[in-house]
């Protein structure tokens, strides 16, 4: 029986370590041992998003990253998001645009969408649904989260 | 998922003794998106997992204007697209990085990995295929060079041998006048699994009005890819003309040996081959003439 692994990352800006074992993914150890629920499962095998956190600066489904895989790694997960000063502006657009109903889907999308928001601001709609096309979502029917992340570009110009 | 121990090695030599220490009971891990949900699922088991990302020459890619593009088995696809080289040289790769699942898989599935994995369905594989690549792989015994073709055995089967690791996949310089392209169907515009797919290239003479050669690979109509060698080897010294790529169509298509399952029949997949290799071929073309 493999014992467990010392991980030593950063999340959210914060150096972290944590203990376990090889067979656990990401997902588990940001949810089960480090106790950060915002972060969803879904599927729990790459289809659904609602796993989505940064990755050494690019979004992945964290159900399919082992957590002794972050090892020297920068993560960002949704709790990463908002400031202390308030929501994030891509927050603050989903809010507003009611672009969320159970919200399971919610940290996924919003941290996808910030990560296209900060490389391409100007992203259109095509390209929006493009980039969202791995995050899946049975409440919303999508229409009000890409009017969400139009609205959060506009914010974000602001 | 089961107990498994995790090793990362740094080397070529550490991760072939890794993998040799444990037979098939280990597995070497690129990007995950297959192995982890297999291992997860039951499909496959494993006692070790062997993480090649730390490997250098499995990670990075090389482009050569001579020797071609090496592309580190481990790199994620969507350092492909991201890559200046590839992205003027081998537009046929870029069709398929970008569309191998989400942005979120593309940030950790490998083109190695889509060949190891060597899935009927597996996107990659045929335009690799139509641009004469090669795969390298080292074990115990030694290295060996393997032409992507003779790569897959069977679904989920390969020629790799216990202890053997994919280093890297070697994509020829592309000729003067050469255009590469891969298309598939699925039924939605994102993420599923191809019923059918093409991947052609062409080399064109200076005039551009006639084929030097050319090469075919099928996905999802076989147990393994298909390479239709008659299919390509038809229309070389013929002129670029429907006709000739009609023929084509015709002798790929007959290649086909799909099965009927949920996602299409024999019928409609035949039918994909011909119409994905008619496109497929006049997107190559005009590619290789500079049109696009
Ligand atoms: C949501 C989702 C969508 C997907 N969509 C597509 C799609 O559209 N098209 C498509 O083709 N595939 C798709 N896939 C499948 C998968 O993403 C691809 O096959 C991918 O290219 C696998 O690469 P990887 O680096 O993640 O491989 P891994 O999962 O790391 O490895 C795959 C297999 O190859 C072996 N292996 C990996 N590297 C080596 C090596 N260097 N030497 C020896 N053995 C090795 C592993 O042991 C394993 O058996 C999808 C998967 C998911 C989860
Ligand atoms: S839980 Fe990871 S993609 Fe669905
Ligand atoms: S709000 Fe319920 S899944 Fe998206």
């Amino acid at each position: 029986m493999p014992g467990l692994v010392h991980v030593s990352t950063t999340i959210n800006g914060n150096p972290t370590d944590f203990l376990c074992e090889p067979r656990q993914s990401l997902l588990e150890v940001l949810r089960d041992v480090l106790g950060m629920t915002g972060t969803k499962e879904g599927c729990n095998d790459g289809n659904c998003g609602a796993c989505t956190v940064m990755f050494d600066g690019r979004i992945v489904t964290s159900c399919l990253v082992l957590g002794v895989e972050a090892q020297g790694k920068e993560i960002t997960t949704i709790e990463g998001v908002a400031s202390p000063e308030g929501l994030h502006p891509v927050q603050q657009a989903f809010l507003e645009n009611a672009a969320l109903q159970c919200g399971i889907c919610t940290p996924g999308f919003i941290v996808a969408t910030k990560a296209l928001l900060d490389r391409e601001p100007d992203a259109d709609e095509g390209r929006i649904r493009h980039w969202l096309a791995g995050n899946l979502c049975r409440c919303t029917g999508y229409d009000k989260i890409v009017r969400a992340v139009l609205d959060a570009e506009e914010k974000m110009k602001a | 998922m089961e107990a498994v121990e995790f090793t990362t090695p740094k080397t070529i030599d550490e991760a072939v003794q890794a993998m040799a220490s444990k037979g098939d009971r280990a597995r070497a891990l690129a990007g995950g998106t297959d192995l982890l949900v297999q291992l997860r699922g039951g499909r496959r088991s494993a006692d070790l997992v062997v993480d090649l990302k730390d490997v250098p020459e499995l990670n990075e890619i090389s482009y050569n204007a001579s020797s071609g593009l090496t592309i580190g088995a481990a790199t994620p696809c969507y350092r492909l697209y991201a890559d200046a080289n590839v992205a003027a040289n081998y537009p046929g790769l870029v069709d398929s990085a970008s569309l191998i699942g989400s942005i979120q898989i593309q940030g950790r599935a490998s083109l190695g990995g889509n060949l190891c994995n060597s899935a009927p369905s597996a996107d990659a594989i045929p335009p690799m295929i139509a641009l004469g690549s090669v795969a390298n792989v080292v074990g115990p015994n030694g290295s060996r060079q393997i032409p992507v073709e003779d790569f897959c055995t069977g679904p989920g089967r390969n020629v790799l041998e216990p202890g053997e690791i994919l280093v890297s996949i070697n994509v020829p310089a592309p000729p003067a006048n050469s255009g590469a392209s891969y298309l598939r169907f699925i039924p939605r515009n994102e993420m599923d699994i191809a019923v059918a797919g093409v991947g052609s290239a062409v080399v064109l003479d200076g005039s551009g009005q006639n084929f030097v050669s050319a090469r075919i690979s099928l996905a999802s109509v076989a147990p393994t890819p298909v390479f239709c060698k008659a299919a390509g080897d038809s229309l070389a010294g013929k002129a670029v003309s429907d006709e000739a790529i009609e023929e084509a169509a015709r002798l790929a298509m007959e290649d086909a040996k799909p099965i009927t399952d949920m996602r299409g029949t024999i019928r409609q997949r035949i039918h994909l081959v011909g119409v994905l290799t008619r496109r497929t071929l006049n997107i190559a073309i005009q590619r290789a003439r500079g049109e696009e």
